[in-house]
């Protein structure tokens, strides 16, 4: 079990499905993705919450897609006007480079 | 007319000294008086660094007022902020509605849990100590992979 769920490290699960034989179908399993606010009960998704909010605005100022996040969809359209917002006030970034 | 609530937030220049400060929130409070709308609460975040630059300053000190008001008022307010040279951005935001629902979530999610715990022969409240402890370290560090596309 030293490498078991495949967590965050790629090279090594993949290392470990090529040994089971299953060939290219184990190496395209991924830990299932949850929504951050319905799994830790955040109701409230606010502009002025930067700490909460930043992770999902990488560092090209874009806002994080639902495909990677994982979040679901009430939350990442709660999640995006709260990012518009704190954009205005300058919380966060509209673009970097 | 029940009163709507807002948030406002704006922003000053860095070099602002107190008195200044304390002006703009005295021009504030009197478009308030004068609309019949109350200031609930002001909140001083002091000095931040700006995500991006505006008209060349990096920081800026960030003031924020939650008001009773009509829309009228808000108008009025967000005419004359534009105006007002010391504030170097501002934000109106309605809350009330928002803060009912997230209100309303949060006793529905109560009510629910309460009832699923009775319905299993449960206090209705969790106890200190019960259940399994929360698996922290599988919940924060890794959010975000499989990022590769």
């Amino acid at each position: 079990m030293a490498f078991g769920q495949g967590r965050g490290g790629r090279g090594k699960s993949d290392k470990k499905a090529g040994e089971k034989g299953q060939g290219q179908r184990r190496t395209l399993f991924r830990r299932r993705k949850v929504c951050k606010f319905c799994a830790d009960k955040i109701d409230d998704i606010n502009y002025k919450d930067v700490k909460l909010i930043g992770p999902f605005v990488p560092e090209r100022g874009k806002i994080l897609p639902r495909r990677i996040s994982g979040t679901c969809a009430m939350h990442q359209r709660k999640l995006q006007t709260a990012i518009k917002r704190a954009r205005q006030i300058a919380l966060l970034p509209y673009v970097t480079d | 007319m029940a009163d709507r609530q807002y948030e406002l937030v704006y922003i000053l220049p860095p070099d602002t000294t107190e008195q200044q400060a304390g002006e703009v929130h005295e021009q504030v409070a009197q478009i308030v008086a004068r609309l019949n709308g109350a200031i609930e609460k002001t909140e001083n975040w002091g000095r931040r660094k700006l995500a991006y630059e505006i008209g060349r300053q990096k920081d800026g000190l960030y003031v924020l007022e939650v008001l009773n008001g009509t829309g009228e008022l808000m108008k009025e307010l967000d005419r004359r902020l534009k105006v007002m040279d010391q504030v170097m951005r501002h934000l109106i935001v309605r809350v009330d509605e928002e803060k009912k629902v997230v209100e309303r979530t949060r006793t529905k999610r109560q009510q629910d849990s309460e009832r699923r715990r009775v319905k299993r022969g449960l206090p209705p409240q969790r106890q200190p100590g019960e259940g399994r402890p929360s698996e922290s370290e599988d919940a924060d560090d890794d959010r975000f992979d499989g990022m590769e596309a």
